[in-house]
C-alpha cells in the first residue's frame, strides 16, 4: 500500500487519478472487473442467441420489436456516453465545475434511457402478453436487457454518489480516480448496448 | 391461528430424522458454548476488532482456512454417512430422499466450500509474502470476500436444519432441479448459497490478479516469482474469466425457479441442455482453479525439501499456462452422453487429451526436480511426494475418461467417481494438507508436531487407495453413481465393503490430523527463526508469525529463490537492511465486509423462502453498504517508527 | 523402501485390472455382448495398456529417484541441475504421441458408432431390417414402445439377437441415461430432443440396464432388462404379448406417468397419443386443453401442486 517507487518518480506527468499507487491499482483492478463483465454479458448474449428461435409459440423477435422506441433508447445512450467522455475531459482539466455538470447531464439521459426502457417492457407486456414466463425467446430477452438496465440504473446511483463527494472535496486523486471509473463504467455499458442492437434487435428485424 | 402456525413450523424446520434433531441440539448447543465462553471471557470485543473487522491478508487467510476445515468436516460426515449406507446392499441406514441431500451437499460443500476456501486461505496467507508485499491490492475486498464465502457457506448449511436441504448433485442438472420436478427450497438454498459466495470467488480473483501484476517486490520479475505465485496469478485470470459463466447460470435458475422463467425448463422452449453447457462452462475451469494452486504448493515444497531450483521452471509456467486456456475448451466433456454429433464429440475428446501433455510435463519435472536432489521426508513432503503416483493413477484415468466412445460406457458410473477423487483428492486435498503443514508455522508461529503428521498422512493416504482403487472396478461392475441403495447378487458388495472401510480410515486420518493441530498448539516447536523449513522464497525472510506489516522494508530481489540464494552467499541479507526505517501506510480495519454480508446473507435466505418483504431490505442493505464504504474516506493509518522497532527487535531482526 | 511399497501398491492393483477381468463375468463394461459394447471395449483395452506404460514410466522414475535420492547421505547431489531441453522435449513429444495414438481410433470409433452395427441375423418379418424403439423415461420407469409391432412393455424390452436395434430415446420429465453396459455404452434421455443409440446383441441371452443419470427419489429403482432372443423367437414373443396382453387405454398410459416405480410389464397395443412423445409440460398442456402459449405459466403452478404429493420432503415412506 505504500507508494511505489514508480508512481513517485512519474507523479508529476500522470492524470491525477493514476497519481497514487492507490488510484493506479484500482483502474487496473476496474478493468480486470470489466473483463468479468464482458464474461458475463458474453453468457449472457450466448443464451439469448441460443432461445431465441425457442418462441413456444409466442410472439417472435419479429412480432415484438419496433424500430422507434429502441432507435430513441439508442440516441439516448450513446449522447451520454458522448456527454460523459466530456466530462472525464474536464476532469483532465482539473475543472469540478464542468465534471459536475457533464455528469448531471449523462445522469440525466441515463434516467431517460431506463424509463424508455421500462416503457418498451410495459408495452410488450401489457399489449402483446409477452413476459419473462411466456417462453424461453422472451425469458432470454427480458433478462438480458434487464440486466443492462439494473447496470445503468446503478451507474446512476454511482454517480450520484461522486457528484456529492465532488461537490463536497472538489478534484482530487481519490475523487478523480472515482469519476474516471465510473466513466469506463458508463462507456462499457454503451458499448454492452451496441452488441444488443446489433444481437437482439437487427438480427430480430431481419430474421 | 395455531394450526396455521403448527403448519409453518413444520414447513419451515426439517422435521421427522433423529439425525436432524441431533444437529438442530448440537448447533444450538454450540452457539450456546460460544457466546457463554466469548461473554465469559470478554472477548466480544477481541473477536470484533481483530478478526471480524480485520483487512489483514494472514488473518484472513486463517479464517478462510478455519471455515474450511469447518466445512471438510461436514463433508467427510456427509461421506461416511454415504459409505455406511452403501456398505451392504438393501441398508435403510438413509432412505432416499435423505441419501440424495446427503450426496448433494457433500459435493457442493466439498468443491465450493472447502477446497476453494482452502486455497484461497493459502494463496492469502503466502501469496503477499512470497512477493514481499504489505498486503493485497484491496484489502477491505479481500475482507469481503471472505464474509460472502462465509455467509454463502452458512446459508447453504442452513438448509440442513430449515425448509430441507438440495438434492439435486452438486451440478444441479435441469430439468431435475427446476421448480417443475424440484419444488421446495432445498434448490433455492443451493442457487442463492452458492451465488453469495462466488461473487466473493470473483472478488478474490480479481485482488489477486492485481496483487500479483502490481505489487511484486522491486526486482521481482514475473519469471522470477516462486511456482506457488504463478499458479495464483494463473489461477485468477481462470476465475476473472470462468465465474461470471457460473454467476449467469445461477442467476437464471433462480429466475427460473422464483419468477417463472423458461431457461432450463421442460415448458415454453427452455433448454435443459443450456444448464449443463453455462454450468461446465465454469465448473471444467473450477476444476483447474482448485488444482493449479495445488500445483503450485507441490512446486514449493519438493524443491524446498530436495534442496534443490525447481526442474524447468519455464516449462512449468508455460505448462499452467496451456492448461488454463485449454481448460475453456473441455467442458463439453462431462456430457459427451447428450447426443452431441460425431465432429462435437471428436473435438471436445482431443482437446481434453491435449490437458494431459502439459500435466504431463509437470509431473516429469516434479520427478526431475527430485532427482540429483537430497530429499527430506517431512510431513507436508509427503504429501507432496504421494501427490505424484496417486494423481498420475487420476489423470491417466483422465485420459481414458476423455476417449468419448469409451466414456459412454464410464460416465456416471463409479469409474468417474473413483476418477475425480483420485484428482481431487490426490491433487487438491493432498495440496491442501501439504500447504496446511509447509505455512502452519508461518501462520502461527509453531510447528505441527512431524510424529502425528506421518501418521495422520499414512492413515489417509492408504486409505484413500483402499476407498478409491476399487471404485474403478465397480464402475465397471456398472454401478452409478447417486444410487441410494443397490441389489445383492451382482458381486457388488464386498466391492462396496473395502470402500466404506477405507472411507472411514480417511475419517480417522483427518481425526488424527485435528489432534496434532490442538496437541501442537500447545506443545509444539517454537519457530524463532522464521525459516523453519530452510525455505526459499520470501515468505521465509520475515519472522513468524509473520508482522502485521510483512516486511519492514520492502525487500530488493535480483534473482529467483531469493532466500535460497542469500543462502549460498550470493546475495546480501535480506532480513536485516542499513536503511533506516520509515512510518508504514497500512489500510484500516472495517466492519462495513462483515454487515453487508450480513445483510447478503438476509437477503439470500428471504429469496430462498420467495419472502420478498424479508429479501428485499436485505439487498437494499448491500447497497447501503456499498455506498457507506465509498464515503469513508478515512481508510488508512500509519504504523509509527518505534513500533516497527519494537517489533523487529523481538524477533532480532533490528539491525 | 517400506514406505515406497504402499505409496505404489494402489498402482500395482490398477496393472493387474486386466488379469483380474479376464476370467470374470461380473464386470459388465469388460465382458461386451455384442459389436458396439465391444468396439467400445477395445477402446478401453487400447487406451489401458498404453496408460500403464505411462504410469510404469512414472513409477519407476519415482522409485528410483526416492530409493537413491531419499538415503541420508546420498551421494550425487546436484542443485545447479536445473533443466535440461532436451529431455523437457522429449517428455513433451512422448505424450504428444501417446495422445494421438489414443485419438485416432477415438475418433474413428465415435464416427463408426453413428452407424448401426452389421446384422448377424433377423427376424423373418424384419428381413434386411432394423428393429426400431422408441424408449421413454419417466420417473422411475422405462417405457418401451415398438412402433412397428405395435405394441409396449415397461423396464423390460425383447429384442431379436443379431439384428442392429435402434432406440429412440426420450424422456417425459427428469433427464435419465439408458446404459445397458454389456451390449454398448450409454446415452442420455431428453425432454426437449430425441436420441438415437444402436446396440445390438451377439446371442440370446438377458442384459441388465439401467439410469446411470440420477433422476430424484426412485432413481436407484430405475433398472430394465434387455432380452436378446433369437429370431423365432422374438416373433413368437410379438405375437403372444399381441394376443395375450392386455392393451394399454388412455387412462392406463397417463397413470404410467406419474412418478413412481413399477414392475415390468407389457400391453398389446397402446394409445395413439403415446405415438406423440410428449413430454410432461406438453401433456400438461394438453390436459389443460390449452395450447402450449398460454399454459407455459399455469402449467408450471400446477405442476408444483401435483409434485407436493409425490416429492413433498419427510413424512413418507422409502420405497
Amino acid at each position: 500500500m505504500m507508494d511505489s517507487l514508480l508512481s513517485q518518480k512519474n507523479k508529476s506527468t500522470l492524470p491525477l487519478e493514476y497519481s497514487t499507487e492507490e488510484g493506479d491499482l484500482r483502474i487496473v483492478g476496474f478493468w480486470i472487473f470489466l473483463a468479468a463483465e464482458l464474461v458475463l454479458f458474453g453468457t449472457l448474449f450466448g443464451t439469448y442467441l441460443v432461445l431465441q428461435s425457442h418462441t413456444a409459440g409466442g410472439p417472435n423477435a419479429h412480432d415484438l420489436f419496433e424500430i422507434g422506441p429502441v432507435m430513441a433508447e439508442t440516441i439516448v445512450l450513446l449522447v451520454s456516453s458522448f456527454t460523459c467522455g466530456l466530462s472525464t475531459m474536464e476532469l483532465r482539466r482539473h475543472n469540478n465545475k464542468g465534471l459536475i455538470g457533464w455528469l448531471i447531464i449523462t445522469i440525466l439521459l441515463g434516467l431517460v434511457f431506463v424509463g424508455l426502457e421500462a416503457n418498451e417492457f410495459y408495452t410488450y407486456a401489457a399489449h402483446e402478453g409477452a413476459t419473462l414466463s411466456t417462453s424461453a425467446f422472451l425469458s432470454g430477452f427480458f433478462i438480458l436487457l434487464g440486466t443492462h438496465g439494473c447496470h445503468v440504473s446503478l451507474g446512476i446511483v454511482w454517480i450520484i454518489g461522486i457528484l456529492l463527494q465532488l461537490r463536497k472535496r472538489g478534484i482530487t486523486p481519490v475523487t478523480a480516480r472515482k469519476a474516471f471509473m465510473v466513466g469506463l463504467y458508463w462507456h462499457f455499458l454503451d458499448v454492452v448496448w451496441i452488441f444488443i442492437f446489433t444481437a437482439v434487435y437487427l438480427t430480430g428485424w431481419v430474421i | 391461528m395455531i394450526e396455521s402456525i403448527k403448519s409453518f413450523l413444520g414447513y419451515f424446520f426439517v422435521t421427522g430424522d433423529p439425525m436432524i434433531y441431533g444437529a438442530d441440539a448440537s448447533i444450538a448447543l454450540a452457539s450456546i458454548g460460544i457466546v457463554v465462553v466469548l461473554t465469559y471471557f470478554k472477548k466480544w470485543k477481541w473477536l470484533w476488532e481483530e478478526w471480524l473487522t480485520t483487512v489483514d491478508h494472514k488473518r484472513i487467510g486463517i479464517m478462510y482456512i478455519i471455515a474450511a476445515l469447518l466445512m471438510l468436516f461436514r463433508g467427510g460426515v456427509d461421506a461416511l454417512m454415504m459409505r455406511t449406507q452403501l456398505t451392504l446392499p438393501n441398508l435403510h441406514f438413509l432412505n432416499s430422499e435423505h441419501y440424495n441431500q446427503v450426496f448433494t451437499t457433500h459435493g457442493t460443500i466439498m468443491i465450493i466450500f472447502v477446497a476453494m476456501p482452502f486455497i484461497f486461505g493459502l494463496m492469502n496467507i503466502a501469496v503477499p509474502l512470497q512477493i514481499g508485499a504489505r498486503d493485497v491490492a484491496f484489502p477491505f475486498l479481500n475482507a469481503l470476500s471472505f464474509w460472502l464465502f462465509f455467509a454463502g457457506a452458512m446459508l447453504f448449511n442452513l438448509s440442513f436444519v430449515i425448509g430441507g436441504s438440495p438434492d439435486a448433485g452438486w451440478s444441479g442438472y435441469a430439468p431435475f432441479a427446476g421448480a417443475e420436478l424440484n419444488p421446495g427450497v432445498g434448490q433455492n438454498y443451493y442457487v442463492l448459497g452458492v451465488q453469495i459466495s462466488g461473487i466473493g470467488s470473483l472478488a478474490t480473483g480479481i485482488n489477486f490478479l492485481v496483487t500479483i501484476i502490481k505489487m511484486r517486490a522491486p526486482g521481482m520479475t514475473l519469471f522470477k516469482m516462486p511456482m506457488f505465485t504463478w499458479s495464483i496469478l494463473i489461477t485468477s485470470v481462470i476465475v476473472v474469466f470462468a465465474f461470471p459463466a457460473f454467476t449467469v447460470a445461477l442467476a437464471l435458475m433462480t429466475i427460473d425457479r422464483l419468477f417463472g422463467a423458461h431457461f432450463f425448463t421442460i415448458a415454453a422452449g427452455g433448454s435443459p441442455m443450456l444448464w449443463a453447457n453455462l454450468f461446465w462452462f465454469w465448473g471444467h475451469p473450477e476444476v483447474y482453479i482448485v488444482l493449479l494452486p495445488v500445483f503450485g504448493i507441490f512446486s514449493e515444497v519438493i524443491a524446498t525439501f530436495a534442496h534443490k531450483t525447481l526442474f524447468g521452471y519455464a516449462v512449468m509456467v508455460w505448462s499452467m499456462v496451456a492448461i488454463s486456456v485449454l481448460s475453456f475448451i473441455t467442458w463439453l466433456h462431462h456430457f459427451f452422453t447428450m447426443g452431441n454429433t460425431a465432429p462435437v464429440n471428436a473435438f471436445f475428446s482431443v482437446s481434453t487429451m491435449l490437458i494431459a501433455i502439459p500435466t504431463g510435463v509437470k509431473i516429469f519435472n516434479w520427478l526431475f526436480t527430485l532427482n540429483k536432489g537430497r530429499i527430506e521426508f517431512t510431513t507436508p513432503m509427503l504429501w507432496a511426494l504421494a501427490f505424484i503416483p496417486n494423481f498420475t493413477i487420476g489423470g491417466i484415468t483422465g485420459v481414458m475418461l476423455a476417449m468419448a466412445p469409451a466414456d459412454y460406457q464410464y460416465h456416471n458410473s463409479y469409474f468417474l467417481v473413483a476418477h475425480f477423487h483420485s484428482t481431487l483428492i490426490a491433487g487438491t486435498v493432498f495440496g491442501i494438507f501439504c500447504g496446511l503443514h509447509y505455512w502452519w508455522p508461518k501462520m502461527f508461529g509453531y510447528l505441527l508436531d512431524e510424529r502425528k503428521g506421518k501418521w495422520s498422512f499414512w492413515i489417509f493416504m492408504i486409505s484413500f487407495n483402499i476407498c478409491f482403487m476399487p471404485m474403478y472396478f465397480l464402475g465397471l461392475m456398472g454401478m452409478t453413481r447417486r444410487m441410494y441403495t443397490y441389489p445383492a447378487g451382482l458381486g457388488w458388495t464386498p466391492i462396496n465393503i473395502v470402500i466404506t472401510i477405507g472411507a472411514f480410515g480417511m475419517g480417522l486420518g483427518f481425526i488424527i490430523m485435528a489432534w496434532n493441530i490442538i496437541w501442537s498448539a500447545i506443545h509444539g516447536k517454537r519457530d524463532t527463526t522464521g525459516d523453519p523449513w530452510g525455505g526459499r522464497t520470501l515468505e521465509w525472510t520475515t519472522s513468524s508469525p509473520a508482522p502485521e506489516y510483512n516486511f519492514a522494508h520492502i525487500p530488493e530481489i535480483s534473482t529467483r529463490d531469493p532466500l535460497a540464494a542469500m543462502k549460498e552467499g550470493k546475495t546480501g541479507d535480506l532480513r536485516k537492511s542499513s536503511k533506516p526505517y520509515e512510518p508504514i501506510h497500512m489500510p484500516n480495519n472495517s466492519g462495513i465486509p462483515v454487515i453487508m454480508s450480513g445483510f447478503m446473507f438476509i437477503a439470500g435466505f428471504g429469496f430462498v423462502f420467495e419472502w420478498y418483504w424479508m429479501g428485499i431490505p436485505g439487498l437494499i442493505g448491500v447497497v447501503a453498504c456499498m455506498i457507506a464504504r465509498s464515503f469513508v474516506y478515512n481508510d488508512h493509518h500509519y504504523i509509527p517508527v518505534d513500533e516497527i522497532e519494537k517489533t523487529e527487535a523481538a524477533t532480532g531482526r533490528l539491525s | 523402501m517400506k514406505n515406497l511399497i504402499t505409496m505404489i501398491k494402489p498402482a500395482i492393483l490398477l496393472l493387474a485390472l486386466p488379469l483380474i477381468t479376464g476370467c470374470s463375468d461380473k464386470i459388465a463394461v469388460l465382458n461386451p455382448q455384442g459389436p458396439v459394447a465391444r468396439s467400445q471395449y477395445h477402446l478401453i483395452i487400447w487406451s489401458l495398456i498404453m496408460m500403464s506404460l505411462v504410469l510404469a514410466i512414472v513409477l519407476i522414475l519415482f522409485v528410483y529417484v526416492l530409493a537413491r535420492y531419499g538415503r541420508k547421505n546420498s551421494k550425487g547431489f546436484d542443485p545447479n541441475d536445473t533443466g535440461n531441453r532436451k529431455l523437457e522435449i522429449v517428455w513433451m513429444i512422448i505424450p504428444v504421441i501417446i495422445c494421438v495414438l489414443l485419438a485416432v481410433p477415438t475418433v474413428q470409433t465415435l464416427y463408426a458408432l453413428n452407424h448401426p452395427p452389421k446384422a448377424t441375423a433377423t427376424p423373418a418379418k424384419l428381413a434386411g431390417k432394423t428393429l426400431t424403439i422408441d424408449v421413454t423415461s419417466v420417473q422411475w420407469k422405462w417405457l418401451f414402445r415398438y412402433p412397428d409391432q405395435k405394441i409396449e412393455t415397461v423396464n423390460y424390452a425383447v429384442i431379436p439377437a443379431g439384428t442392429p436395434v435402434k432406440f429412440r430415446l426420450h424422456a417425459y420429465d427428469a433427464m435419465n441415461a439408458f446404459w445397458v453396459p454389456e451390449l454398448g455404452g450409454q446415452q442420455y434421455t431428453m425432454t426437449d430432443m430425441p436420441m438415437k443409440l444402436w446396440l445390438q446383441a451377439d446371442k440370446p441371452g438377458n442384459y441388465d440396464g439401467r439410469s446411470s443419470n440420477y433422476s430424484g427419489r426412485g432413481f436407484a429403482h430405475m433398472t430394465f432388462t434387455i432380452m436378446a432372443r433369437n429370431a423365432t423367437d422374438f416373433d413368437n414373443w410379438v405375437n403372444d404379448v399381441k394376443q395375450n396382453k392386455p392393451a394399454l387405454s388412455l387412462n392406463g398410459y397417463k397413470k404410467l406417468l406419474q412418478p413412481d416405480t413399477v414392475k415390468p410389464q407389457a400391453f398389446s397395443s397402446y394409445p395413439k397419443l403415446a405415438e406423440k412423445d410428449l413430454n410432461k409440460a406438453q401433456m400438461q398442456a394438453l390436459e389443460a386443453g390449452k395450447s402450449t402459449k398460454n399454459d407455459s405459466m399455469q402449467g408450471m403452478k400446477m405442476d408444483k401442486n401435483m409434485d407436493m404429493d409425490h416429492n413433498g420432503k419427510g413424512g413418507h415412506h422409502d420405497d
